[in-house]
């Protein structure tokens, strides 16, 4: 009786810390009851090491909760959602992806941008090709590849290319960012463009160049809890604790920035 | 001859089974949009793709005959050691999931594969993100089902005809190409259908070895994944194209696998 209890003042506790410390973000409903069951959460690709290591501590927080994790490209979700997909939570590479599936009638109120990116250029380990910016990507002799277009992180290579003043025709076109990093990785090819949380992701395996800001695109990311789900309040305690100081800063060791 | 009634378990059972193969397709059909199927159909990606496709796994076909048919030559003739080995080898991609056989075949092809490094440093030749490699990875998971049609079809054959030629005075090449082959011309022909389809189909090999490029790699199966991401309408036209491929390559072999019923 006396764990009950205790276990109980920890969820208080926990959603006092959560609401206290994010004002403007979803109300997670304070119940009294400690948070249990299972919620499947689908995020972009590029979020899968920072949402993994959020998931842990989050269920070592709340022993009776399970999360599960889907990873994939954005727009992959978003149609899997569509096609009816159990997902409790969606975590969007873009706004664009948010919004589609929005206007579908998919999502429970506004979602919440709950940390930025920035690009890079990957590389292989040691940069044999001697790849010191975009323009690079051009020359010949080099592999680029990259993400298709409807990918946000394509979407976005192609409006740094843009600024830049670069045309590539890319090799390949992957379904999302972590086909791009393992084919550089494998040495099938030299070069793309990327999150600099996916590098950092990467450890040692592949390198990554800087674009300067002037070229660089800010990726946002917006969460928001999936209509249907059949646990809303672990959902929107997931949520709460994503964009919650201690949630900001699990990310922020990812590479992410701050909100 | 009196006729056998199935007993209602086994009926409804079996009505189950069937309604499960069914449904999908009539989903496919239903949900197809016919008003603008054509228009579908006749886009440039789309005609992009479908040629490519056509290309690629008529090449593969190609290839597949060229060295499948004595390799199962091999299997069917040659008594050698470690033979059941080296065939259960050669046919597991049928079942092998082909994303394994591609990441298989990156390890082995690629760029700094075991004798794609090779080819690159010697030849300057890169398979991955190209045409060839797209036809690789289709002959990598069709050509078993050639070699195996094949196969059954030389062991099933009458091998008095080849001793008589023999007899006459034949060369052995002579034999196999006058002989042999118009003998087993319709497990060639069944073997070729069989394994251009799944050339036709190939998906998991081919996005994992050759990547995604309209025009250079992205065949139909890749186009419909993606497509159903973006104008979902046109992935179902797409689909359905597929479908009846698949559907005539049945009808088309109704003798040797629906029998005469």
């Amino acid at each position: 009786m006396g764990r009950r209890v205790a276990s109980l003042l920890v969820v208080a506790a926990f959603f006092a810390a959560a609401c206290g410390s994010s004002s403007s973000t979803a109300s997670s409903s304070p119940s009294a009851t400690p948070l249990s069951g299972n919620i499947s959460v689908f995020a972009a690709a590029s979020l899968a090491a920072s949402f993994n290591a959020l998931g842990t501590s989050f269920q070592r927080a709340h022993p009776g909760a399970t999360i599960q994790f889907n990873f994939a490209g954005t727009p992959t979700l978003v149609n899997q959602i569509e096609q009816g997909a159990p997902a409790d939570v969606f975590a969007s590479a873009d706004t664009a992806n948010m919004q589609a599936l929005g206007d579908a009638g998919f999502t429970t109120g506004s979602s919440h941008v709950f940390a930025h990116n920035k690009l890079e250029i990957v590389v292989a380990s040691g940069n044999p090709k001697g790849i010191t910016g975009l323009a690079d990507l051009a020359q010949p002799g080099v592999i680029y590849i990259t993400e298709g277009p409807t990918v946000p992180a394509g979407k976005y290579a192609l409006q740094a290319l843009a600024r830049a003043g670069v045309t590539v025709t890319p090799r390949s076109l992957e379904t999302a960012v972590t086909g791009v990093i393992s084919k550089i990785e494998l040495g099938e090819a030299d070069a793309g463009i990327v999150y600099t949380t996916d590098v950092q992701a990467a450890g040692g395996k592949v390198a990554g160049v800087p674009i300067p800001d002037a070229d660089n695109v800010i990726a946002a990311y917006p969460i928001v809890a999936v209509k249907g789900s059949t646990n809303l309040a672990l959902a929107n305690a997931f949520i709460a604790y994503v964009v919650s100081d201690a949630g900001q800063s699990t990310m922020a060791t990812f590479g992410f920035q701050h909100v | 001859m009196r006729r056998e009634r199935a007993p209602l378990l086994i009926a409804v059972l079996a009505a189950l089974g069937a309604a499960f193969f069914i449904a999908p397709l009539v989903g496919l059909i239903v949900r197809t949009p016919w008003g603008s199927a054509v228009q579908s159909l006749l886009a440039p990606d789309t005609l992009q793709a479908l040629r490519l496709s056509l290309e690629a796994s008529l090449s593969a076909t190609a290839i597949a005959l060229f060295l499948g048919v004595p390799l199962a030559w091999v299997y069917a003739r040659i008594d050698f050691p470690g033979r059941s080995v080296l065939r259960a080898l050669t046919t597991l991609p049928m079942v092998l999931p082909p994303v394994v056989g591609g990441i298989a075949l990156l390890l082995a092809f690629g760029r700094r594969g075991l004798l794609g490094a090779w080819l690159d440093n010697s030849f300057g030749i890169t398979l991955p993100f190209t045409t060839a490699g797209v036809v690789m990875a289709e002959t990598f998971v069709a050509m078993p089902f050639l070699v195996l049609t094949v196969e059954a079809g030389l062991r099933s054959m009458d091998r008095r005809y080849e001793e008589a030629a023999r007899a006459l005075g034949a060369h052995r090449w002579t034999v196999f190409t006058r002989v042999t082959l118009p003998l087993v011309a319709p497990s060639l022909v069944a073997g070729s259908i069989l394994c251009w389809a799944r050339a036709l189909g190939e998906f998991g090999a081919t996005i994992t070895f050759a990547g995604n490029f309209p025009g250079v790699t992205q065949t139909m199966p890749l186009a419909v994944y993606l497509l159903l991401e973006t104008n979902p309408e046109s992935s179902f036209v797409l689909s359905l194209v597929l479908l009846s491929v698949s559907l005539l390559v049945l009808i088309g072999l109704r003798d040797r696998w629906l029998g005469t019923a």
